[in-house]
């Protein structure tokens, strides 16, 4: 591939697979970066974070973060996970997404791990769970295929 | 239910009254700029106007799928409180969106979702994302909904 036709996302993920600097993948993505999501090592486990803040409320009243940040966090932790984890060439694409919300997302740090069940040639099966103070009780979940290239 | 919760038969006055999610008491909905442009009987329209800070890849330009999330979400509530007729504590149960062709960049999406059947305490909704053909939908959407009143 010539120099021309890199896509320079494509080499910042290249890079960052080696480095480890998350920061400068979820930086380059203005929404990650809009939402407060990052990328972290927590005790040698690729995890993806949402940072608490105010505008992420759904319901004032009790309050909780908006369902769709939720689902924000999870989609953005099986790009990351398929970024970072397999040698992809380019952005997944996501095919479809299914939320199951089981609990209320409290005013604070929200935690993301994305396992990829299968990944074929053409698309990768992902699983995510969202939780926030006890890891076994997860506050979301979702399932999702992503098209990893095109024929 | 205190006259607080009814939704007035007025459609402009209860076109008002629901825009208060948009313009005010969510706070997520009003930081991505949603604006409810339209309502029918089970019906809401929303709009996502584009946004630079919502871009999810920055080399096609084209929006985030959890900005798309958060605008049929919210869209979906809206229609449930349409069908209900008043504003009911409601929980979001899960939620599927299949993305049926690319977003283009630079344009904004409008949501339409349909609450289509409301039992005493599941609510189901459709929805469909468009960017200005409602007969070329880029994402379409599947929503179940929990009453969480007495």
């Amino acid at each position: 591939m010539s120099e021309s036709t890199t896509p320079p996302l494509a080499e910042l993920v290249r890079q960052v697979r080696k480095t480890r600097e998350y920061k400068r993948l979820t930086d380059a993505i203005p929404y990650t970066r809009f939402m407060g999501i990052g990328v972290e090592n927590l005790a040698g486990e690729m995890l993806c974070r949402m940072a608490f803040n105010p505008r992420n409320i759904g319901n004032s009243l009790i309050p909780a973060l908006h369902g769709g940040t939720l689902g924000a966090l999870l989609e953005s932790a099986a790009v990351f996970e398929l970024l970072l984890q397999t040698n992809t060439e380019r952005v997944p694409k996501v095919i479809s997404l299914t939320v199951d919300f089981l609990r209320s997302g409290k005013p604070q740090d929200t935690f993301a791990k994305a396992l990829i069940t299968r990944q074929g040639r053409r698309v990768a099966n992902v699983r995510v769970d969202a939780w926030q103070d006890d890891r076994t009780r997860p506050i979301a979940s979702a399932h999702a295929l992503f098209l990893l290239s095109e024929p | 239910m205190s006259d607080d919760f009814t939704l007035p038969e007025d459609k402009a006055e209860r076109m008002e009254r629901c825009a208060i999610f948009y313009t005010d008491v969510v706070p997520h909905n009003h930081a991505l700029g949603l604006r409810l442009v339209d309502i029918r009987a089970a019906e809401a329209t929303v709009e996502l106007p584009y946004a630079e800070n919502l871009v999810g890849n920055p080399e096609t330009g084209v929006i985030a799928g959890g900005a798309v999330t958060t605008l049929i979400d919210a869209t979906c509530g809206t229609a449930v409180f349409l069908k209900l007729g008043r504003f009911a504590p409601l929980v979001t149960l899960d939620l599927r969106i299949d993305y049926l062709r690319p977003a283009r960049p630079g344009i904004v999406l409008t949501c339409v979702a349909e609450c289509y059947r409301l039992t005493r305490q599941v609510a189901f909704v459709r929805a469909f994302v468009h960017q200005g053909d409602p007969g070329h939908p880029v994402a379409s959407a599947q929503g179940t909904f929990m009453r969480t009143e007495e």
